[in-house]
């Protein structure tokens, strides 16, 4: 070993500078990457010579309950490329405009002068409109500058205001919780314009429907931290190591602490690796897996056992001891609507009769009527929301059975639907007959009805199956044909499952993603999975409960931030439009489905007026109950509306209102939805920031390039919907290009960016203040300028100043004087337009009166003054003073505002002084200084004022903190914990792990629902007639009925294949895929992952170029040949871009193919877009059908020859 | 005895999962430039699979580590004589094929593209040649099984195992994979130093980190052959070669190497182990199955009296041998021996040890359904990964240094589900306690440190006694006073 030698001496060890060197940075700045990943990861930002060098995690978080593992570091592969952006020649760094549009305008603008009538002249001349058009994501951009492209905007703008109505501007950017500062800007400017704001959550198919549905909750969900209190883990659809890179440690770590952790995933995934059991079911198919789950839960720690914490937590938490009444059909039975406190004499003349339900009490042997419902939540006297087993008349105790079973008047035959099989089964349930004044009526509680659907033999008549291996729907020897997986396993699940949660109170839950909710059935295969959790008494514990991650939608400091992003302190109320309706309507993507195939897609127990129809006229009909929004919202501008009131004689508001309810009625006035290939019905102006709408988001891309942007496009889909629609109004010829003008604000050069008229460069994230929160974690951390703005970029609250600048100045020319707006908005969750619609009824057929807020949207005329949008912008309104909140809870601030408005930081115009809203970091500090979240005195104001609706003692909760406050100087220092805050259900005091619903559950607050409990039943007309009531199981869609390979042959060359897209390892959406960093990782490009034996099928070797087609368009890549997946599944990782090395296709003429959303077209399923009552009415982000797009089929095959570019 | 001190590691396998993140860190730390590009200090693989540079475990092919030659060691390329004589064509040396040819787009196309009649695209070029490319190989072409056919059929230690044992691995329903993230192990055998004809590579006395002397490189590339573990790389552009440097200027600061500090799994330890230098040689000519015994023996015991009184005689400060009995290393190798080296059979005493990963259970075709077995937790009997395959890795071979690995920690997970959940019996959990030699009080201590550790009990930097190194050769005062005066200058090429 002689030659081995430790050195030690100094001067052979000089050149040890040279590695030290490089190391040495001048200034470590915080920050992090607004990028909708849900990491919200702290990180330090290294600059070196004025130049950002490189990037680390910060470690300094806050520690919680000293049993926990720390948080730190948080971080992933793909943030700590990011530093990548900067400086890279995908780097955007000026404002660019395309040169087609450049010479037309500059021509226009020689010839007019005036900015908005140079736009007028080149907009309506349908030549030039074309030409430019045409030549968008071709190429030609030319370097432009703020002045001019900012003048062109506002132009348009006006232009548009003016022409077809305000309600015609759309934004979009998504994920607020990323960057809430940068999102509010450009929000609050397009509100105080009128303008039309997307939602996203949805849109990205990240809602799961089943939380509304069962909790009346977005969503709400454990901190990562948290699962490592579970004791039992199911993995369902989420690739947890892939995606939630920064959090997969507390899985691992669970499971050195004695917890199982099993994952149910149709591949080997990454996250497989680390389960205990690996559980290869079916893609698509876990919601067969839970029922048959819940059958043998039911059966033996319910029916057999009586597990005495699980029946206490289903009659104190759940709706499993309300009534539900039975209808009869021909001797048999349907379970029907719960029953409320109207049908018996002692309760039917209790304020909000109709809306408070009954029980059947155990002691008295009669219904009775608890505390806690829905007519509670609205009546005039507070204090009676909660969840104490008490009379809501009387207060006495009361003590509800969950099942009649041993105390039944008569057992009756009830119809249960199997859809697995197409047919119907009838099982008797125990009932009690009420004696109302409509007569007697027979009801069973929701626990019977569960009993019955799940097939739970108590020894009642009817088709139950005797034992779990009999193949009757529900049953583990039935879930096999679906799943793959043998029955007895599912056994053993299920009792290692309901062992674990009896022993531990609860704590077992779930981690479910994007791999389940993004299938068509999502929401049937999420209550499946809750079914199993509220079963067990899982929901609102430590360590328990549904954790569904995706989407970043955890935005905490919401009240303070939503009054400045919807502008609600100047105007109320906002034009929040649900994304999905919006795009499956104005891009078309309605006209290439028709009614026959949908209905196969969406078995329904019952073909009636409800469930009937094309899906764009369940869209017409959802927005004329005011169910959904939908913007455009009439066929004329909403200014005119307002003129042609006053004309008609109309002189106050209501009266406006009331003369559109008459115009409406008799059919002069149109709902634009109606029209919507009406030019004058189409969007005109669409800005979109923080996100890649065209691309990554844009399902059904390639219809977004025809209808939308009118350029070249590879779909070859036929148009189909003709014959079955029946009251939207059929274009012949569909309109290509509604959209006059697509402005990008980006960073880099993305799809959107590419094919957008307008391109803006903005600050990157690590050169604006900002704010960042999200669910995975219970920090609020900031995002901090490390580096100024660099090259000519902007933060976006910027860019949107500088809009609403040059806007009011060309407004003081073209809209000098306020003007008054007709606003149209759905039946609003979590305000009593909750109790509006008990029944389904049209105005339109004359089923009920029109009656704006009730029967109909709400209508609501607003002033905008133009001229001053600027001024507004840069201040926090007087509407603020009046107080803030969310989910129906205020709050008083008007002493802090008016401190604020006394302070430094205020701007001054008309005489009077506003807080300042000039720059994002004020933004900032009004948003830390309001948030419950954030500062203690406004948590504890916050409880008290629920204290007042519930009626038992909540401050308690913010005693401790009341003195905190918090400020972005702070946030500087170390990333905050978020206090106690009745906005959200956690409880996080003490370094508790935040779990959600433990408010509810620790502290009787009910859950915002029609019975303030978690809902097993689902009572709307609409979803019994559905069948999706009772948590049920309806097959996967399909091939043949979903429209993708009309017109796309098959050959022996090509293989076809169900199309997934789920997240992948190298980007979040399309952010860091199309870096270098990423891309040398990966394989250079974004692959398609194909079984080896179906490559074999179709000739094709690992890393050969592929090409994967259907009607819809198509893409080119090379193939990932892997035995990791199994056959007959795809995978093409979410979410490519098409700019980076994509060559030509061959089959659609040879040209540029698409990306991961050129292969889909939306699908919106109707009983999602159900409104007007309970937990089902509308919230923006909340509630709607989603962008589902799992249920996707292509053809695949080896590309012919060598790649084209 | 001879003593020294080194600053190692342990990476937890069964908390890898593989993210890269470590990998990044390291690449915009230390090989963004011209000329490094290929280079992945950190590179992270997923096994089976071929690795980076592909089949760099197989030795046949590379010649890379240490042979017994009777009674001594030998380099693997040969002797002194052979070594020079290769010095103008090495054979053994991977190709840029074996690496991969470093690519980008032409990114600012998208820009730039002027009109057309088609949407434009970023086309991959080499960042060698700047022309073109076709894309054909990558630092981690073969991540989570890609092309398993190809890459994870041909891993060198799947090649090794029985036709049968191949064929379960590849079943649709056993497939199974486990992340494998490398650095330079700084060995304390290092053939890269052994090898080198310029005599640039040397181990720091204070931390026994592995380096090549940027000023005295010659660019030979001997130290590449002679690495079994292929971690040190040949800068085209300067002609030197480079290596992972532990992230000395970080360490020296009391900061964890950047892959480590941004380990978002959590899984990686380090801490100071000392060990006698005097039993090196005799500890690398062992048998291939006792090779990971005799490590463990030279590694030594830091609150021995008589170790830390030869300790401080061999200069080892008592900052340093505080920090070494605080170092989480010295307890998963030495006294929980739950940590491996990697390939000890290279014979160089790698001081980067792995604890191997738990994996999930099998399960099986049977009448046309998936059937799991009913083990409550992962059990050595039904785990998805044959025990010679991972044994190939850590032990030499040696499959029962394996089952002990595994029966400890399954015996930490049953004794803390007894503790946490209480629906195990206390005679199952003695009966795993007996069954991995560990006691009630050691489980505990090793799920702390598994699951609970904070970044500073994860990562225990010694102190580096700056003051006292830079004494050697400069007056610290002055120092202070003048560094950063100057210009940045690089190293030269040497000819």
């Amino acid at each position: 070993m002689s030659w081995i030698q430790d050195i030690v001496n100094p001067k052979a060890r000089a050149w040890e500078e040279f590695y030290r060197n490089r190391h040495q940075a001048d200034k470590v700045v915080r920050s992090t990457h607004g990028v909708n990943c849900t990491g919200g990861c702290s990180w330090n930002v290294h600059v070196k010579d004025g130049i950002v060098g490189w990037e680390l995690q910060a470690t300094d978080y806050p520690a919680l309950e000293p049993s926990l593992p720390p948080y730190e570091p948080r971080g992933c592969q793909r943030g700590i490329s990011f530093s990548w952006y900067l400086y890279s020649p995908l780097r955007i760094k000026y404002p660019y405009l395309r040169g087609v549009l450049t010479d037309l305008w500059r021509a226009a603008k020689a010839l007019h002068g005036d900015p908005v009538a140079a736009w007028t002249a080149l907009v309506e001349d349908p030549v030039k409109r074309k030409s430019y058009q045409q030549a968008r994501g071709k190429g030609g951009f030319r370097r432009s500058n703020w002045e001019e492209v900012e003048e062109i905007i506002a132009a348009s703008t006006i232009y548009t205001i003016k022409k077809f109505g305000a309600d015609r501007l759309v934004g979009f950017s998504p994920i607020p919780a990323m960057s809430m500062l940068s999102f509010a800007g450009g929000s609050r400017y397009m509100q105080l314009l009128g303008g039309a704001n997307l939602s996203f959550y949805d849109w990205y198919c990240d809602l799961p429907n089943a939380s509304p549905e069962v909790w009346g909750e977005q969503t709400d969900v454990a901190e990562s931290a948290d699962w490592y209190n579970s004791k039992y883990i199911a993995v369902v659809g989420s690739n947890i190591n892939m995606t939630r890179t920064p959090d997969a440690h507390f899985l691992g770590e669970a499971r050195h602490n004695g917890t199982k952790v099993t994952v149910l995933s149709p591949d080997f995934n990454m996250t497989a690796k680390h389960a205990d059991w690996w559980i290869p079911a079916h893609a698509g198919q876990d919601g067969a897996f839970w029922m048959a789950v819940n059958h043998v839960i039911l059966s033996e720690y319910h029916h057999r056992l009586q597990t005495p914490y699980f029946l206490e937590y289903l009659k104190r938490f759940t709706d499993c001891p309300f009534l539900i009444q039975l209808t009869e059909h021909d001797g048999s039975y349907r379970a029907g609507r719960l029953v409320a406190a109207t049908a018996v004499e002692r309760y039917c003349k209790e304020e909000n009769a109709g809306f408070k339900y009954l029980v059947w009490d155990e002691t008295s042997d009669q219904p009775r009527m608890p505390l806690g419902t829905l007519g509670f939540r609205w009546q005039d006297k507070k204090g009676e929301w909660n969840l104490q087993q008490k009379d809501g008349q009387d207060g006495s105790e009361i003590a509800p059975v969950l099942s009649l079973l041993t105390c039944r008047e008569a057992e009756l035959p009830v119809v249960f639907d199997d859809f697995g099989a197409g047919q119907l089964v009838q099982r008797c349930v125990p009932v009690h007959y009420l004696v109302t004044p409509q007569g007697r009526i027979p009801a069973t509680t929701v626990y019977d009805l569960l009993m019955a659907q799940f097939g739970v033999d108590r020894g009642l008549e009817g088709a139950y199956p005797s034992n779990y291996d009999e193949d009757m729907v529900y049953t583990p020897a039935w879930q096999e044909k679906f799943t793959g997986i043998a029955r007895d396993n599912v056994v053993q699940f299920a009792r290692e499952w309901a062992a674990t949660a009896e022993t531990t109170e609860g704590k077992c839950s779930i981690i479910i993603g994007a791999g389940v909710n993004h299938w068509y059935h999502s929401n049937l295969i999420y209550r499946a999975g809750i079914v199993a959790l509220m079963l067990c008494g899982c929901v609102g514990r430590n360590g328990g409960g549904l954790n569904h991650y995706v989407g970043q939608e955890k935005l905490a400091p919401v009240a303070p931030w939503a009054t400045i992003m919807g502008a609600l302190d100047w105007s109320k109320p906002p034009r929040f439009q649900n994304a999905p309706s919006y795009h499956y309507v104005h891009s078309d993507q309605w006209r290439y489905e028709r009614t026959s195939d949908e209905a196969r897609v969406q078995p329904v127990a019952e073909h009636n007026g409800i469930t009937a129809g094309h899906t764009i006229d369940h869209q017409i009909r959802a927005v004329r109950n005011g169910w959904l929004p939908f913007y455009p919202q009439f066929d004329r501008n909403p200014i005119e509306v307002v003129k042609q009131a006053e004309i008609a004689g109309a002189a106050s508001n209501q009266e406006i209102v009331v003369w559109v309810v008459k115009e409406l009625a008799a059919g002069r006035m149109k709902f634009a939805v109606e029209d919507p290939d009406a030019p004058e019905n189409w969007p005109r102006l669409w800005i979109i920031w923080r996100g890649n709408a065209l691309m990554s988001s844009g399902k059904g891309h390639e219809y977004f390039l025809k209808h939308y942007l009118g350029t070249h496009t590879n779909t070859v889909a036929p148009e189909t919907a003709e014959e079955s629609v029946r009251d939207v109004k059929w274009h012949r010829q569909a309109p290509e290009g509604k959209l006059d003008l697509v402005v990008d604000i980006n960073f880099r050069m993305d799809t959107s960016a590419l094919y957008s008229d307008i391109v803006l460069p903005t600050a990157t994230w690590y050169e604006k203040d900002d704010l960042n929160s999200t669910d995975m974690h219970s920090f609020i951390h900031p995002l901090q300028a490390a580096v100024p703005p660099c090259w000519e970029s902007r933060s976006d609250w910027d860019i949107f100043k500088g809009l609403a600048k040059r806007f009011s100045e060309l407004a003081a020319i073209h809209l000098p004087e306020p003007v008054r707006d007709i606003v149209a908005v759905p039946l609003q969750h979590d305000t009593p337009a909750e109790m509006a619609q008990p029944e389904i009824k049209d105005w339109c057929k004359g089923e009920c009166e029109p009656i704006p807020g009730k029967t109909m949207p709400r209508l609501v005329v607003v002033e905008r003054d133009y001229k001053n949008l600027y001024n507004r912008f840069i201040s926090l309104g007087p509407g603020a003073r009046d107080g803030i909140g969310a989910h129906g809870l205020t709050w008083k601030i008007d002493d802090i505002y008016d401190e604020m408005a006394e302070g430094d930081r205020t701007v001054e115009w008309q005489g009077r002084k506003y807080p300042s809203l000039v720059d994002a970091r004020e933004a900032a500090e009004i948003i830390l200084r309001l948030a419950p979240e954030t500062n203690g005195e406004m948590a504890f104001r916050a409880f008290a004022a629920e204290e007042k609706k519930v009626g038992l003692p909540l401050t308690d909760l913010a005693a401790d903190t009341r003195g905190i406050r918090t400020t972005f100087a702070d946030l500087d220092r170390q990333p905050r914990r978020l206090l106690n805050s009745p906005i959200w259900t956690g409880l996080t005091g003490n370094g508790r792990a935040y779990s959600a619903y433990c408010l509810n559950v620790e502290r009787l607050v009910p859950w915002r629902t029609l019975t303030g409990r978690q809902h097993f039943y689902l009572d709307h007309q609409g979803y019994i007639t559905a069948g999706e009531h009772l948590p049920t199981y309806k097959p996967k869609p399909d091939p043949s009925s979903l429209q993708d390979l009309v017109v796309t042959p098959t050959d022996q060359k090509s293989i076809m294949l169900n199309y997934l897209t789920p997240h992948g390892k190298w980007g979040i959406h399309s952010t860091y895929g199309d870096n270098q960093r990423m891309l040398t990782l990966s394989r250079g490009c974004h692959p398609f992952w194909i079984n080896d034996q179906d490559a074999a099928q179709i000739d094709v070797i690992d890393n050969d170029w592929v090409e994967i087609y259907n009607d819809h368009g198509v893409v080119v890549t090379r193939a990932v040949v892997s035995a990791r997946l199994p056959r007959g599944i795809s995978f093409l990782y979410h979410a490519p871009e098409r700019t980076i090395g994509i060559p030509k296709s061959p089959l659609r003429n040879a040209r540029r193919a698409g990306g991961h959303n050129s292969l889909n077209r939306i699908r919106l399923k109707p009983n999602l877009m159900l409104g007007g009552y309970g937990q089902f009415t509308y919230g923006w982000n909340y509630w709607g059908p989603t962008g589902a797009n799992r249920d996707t089929f292509i053809l695949v095959r080896k590309l012919e020859g060598e790649p084209q570019w | 005895m001879n003593i020294r001190a080194q600053v190692s590691s342990v990476f937890h396998l069964d908390k890898c999962i593989g993210c890269h993140t470590c990998s990044i860190a390291c690449k915009n730390l230390w090989t963004d430039r011209k000329g490094v590009e290929y280079m992945w200090w950190n590179n992270v693989e997923t096994k089976p699979g071929t690795g980076y540079p592909t089949q760099w475990e197989n030795q046949e092919k590379y010649r890379g580590g240490w042979e017994k030659k009777g009674d001594r060691l030998q380099l693997r390329l040969g002797g002194r004589g052979g070594l020079l004589g290769n010095i103008f064509h090495n054979p053994r040396l991977p190709t840029m094929d074996d690496y991969y040819e470093p690519f980008t787009y032409r990114y600012g196309e998208l820009t730039s593209a002027p009109a057309g009649n088609d949407q434009p695209t970023a086309r991959p070029v080499s960042m060698i040649s700047g022309r073109p490319m076709k894309i054909e190989a990558g630092p981690n072409w073969d991540d989570d099984l890609s092309g398993s056919g190809i890459y994870a059929a041909n891993d060198p230690g799947v090649l090794q195992l029985s036709r049968e044992q191949r064929a379960q691995m590849f079943a649709v329903e056993r497939l199974v994979m486990l992340y494998l993230p490398r650095i330079c192990n700084h060995c304390l055998n290092a053939a890269c130093l052994a090898g080198c004809p310029s005599g640039a590579i040397y181990k720091r006395g204070e931390d026994g980190i592995v380096l090549i002397n940027q000023d005295k490189c010659r660019g030979w590339r001997m130290c590449v052959s002679a690495c079994p573990y292929k971690k040190t790389y040949y800068g085209w552009a300067t002609g030197k070669s480079e290596k992972c440097v532990l992230c000395y200027p970080r360490l020296e600061v009391g900061e964890a190497p950047a892959c480590f500090h941004s380990c978002v799994g959590r899984i990686r330890y380090l801490g100071v182990l000392l060990y006698d230098a005097d039993r090196i040689e005799a500890a690398a000519m062992q048998d291939d199955k006792d090779l990971v015994a005799a490590q463990r023996q030279i590694i030594l015991d830091p609150f021995d009296p008589q170790v830390l009184a030869a300790a401080g005689k061999a200069g080892i400060a008592e900052q340093v041998l505080e920090a070494a009995q605080r170092s989480p290393v010295y307890l998963f190798v030495k006294k929980w021996q739950i940590a491996l080296p990697l390939h000890p059979e290279f014979r160089t005493l790698p001081m980067l040890f792995y604890v191997p990963p738990l994996l999930p259970v099998v399960s099986e075709e049977h009448l046309g359904t998936q059937r799991l077995v009913d083990d409550y937790f992962t059990t050595l009997e039904n785990a998805r990964l044959p025990l010679q395959y991972l044994a190939g890795l850590f032990t030499g071979g040696n499959t029962e240094e394996i089952k002990a690995v595994y029966r400890k920690l399954m015996a930490v997970r049953i004794q803390r589900r007894r503790i946490t959940v209480g629906d195990l019996s206390e005679s199952e959990v003695a009966k795993a306690r007996e069954l991995g030699e560990v006691s009630a009080e050691q489980i505990e201590a090793i799920f702390r440190m598994t699951a609970l550790t904070s970044i500073r009990q994860r990562i225990v930097v010694p102190p580096m006694l700056r003051e006292q190194a830079i004494e050697a050769g400069m007056d610290p005062e002055r120092h202070k006073q003048e560094m950063g005066f100057g210009s940045r200058r690089s190293p030269k090429r040497r000819w």
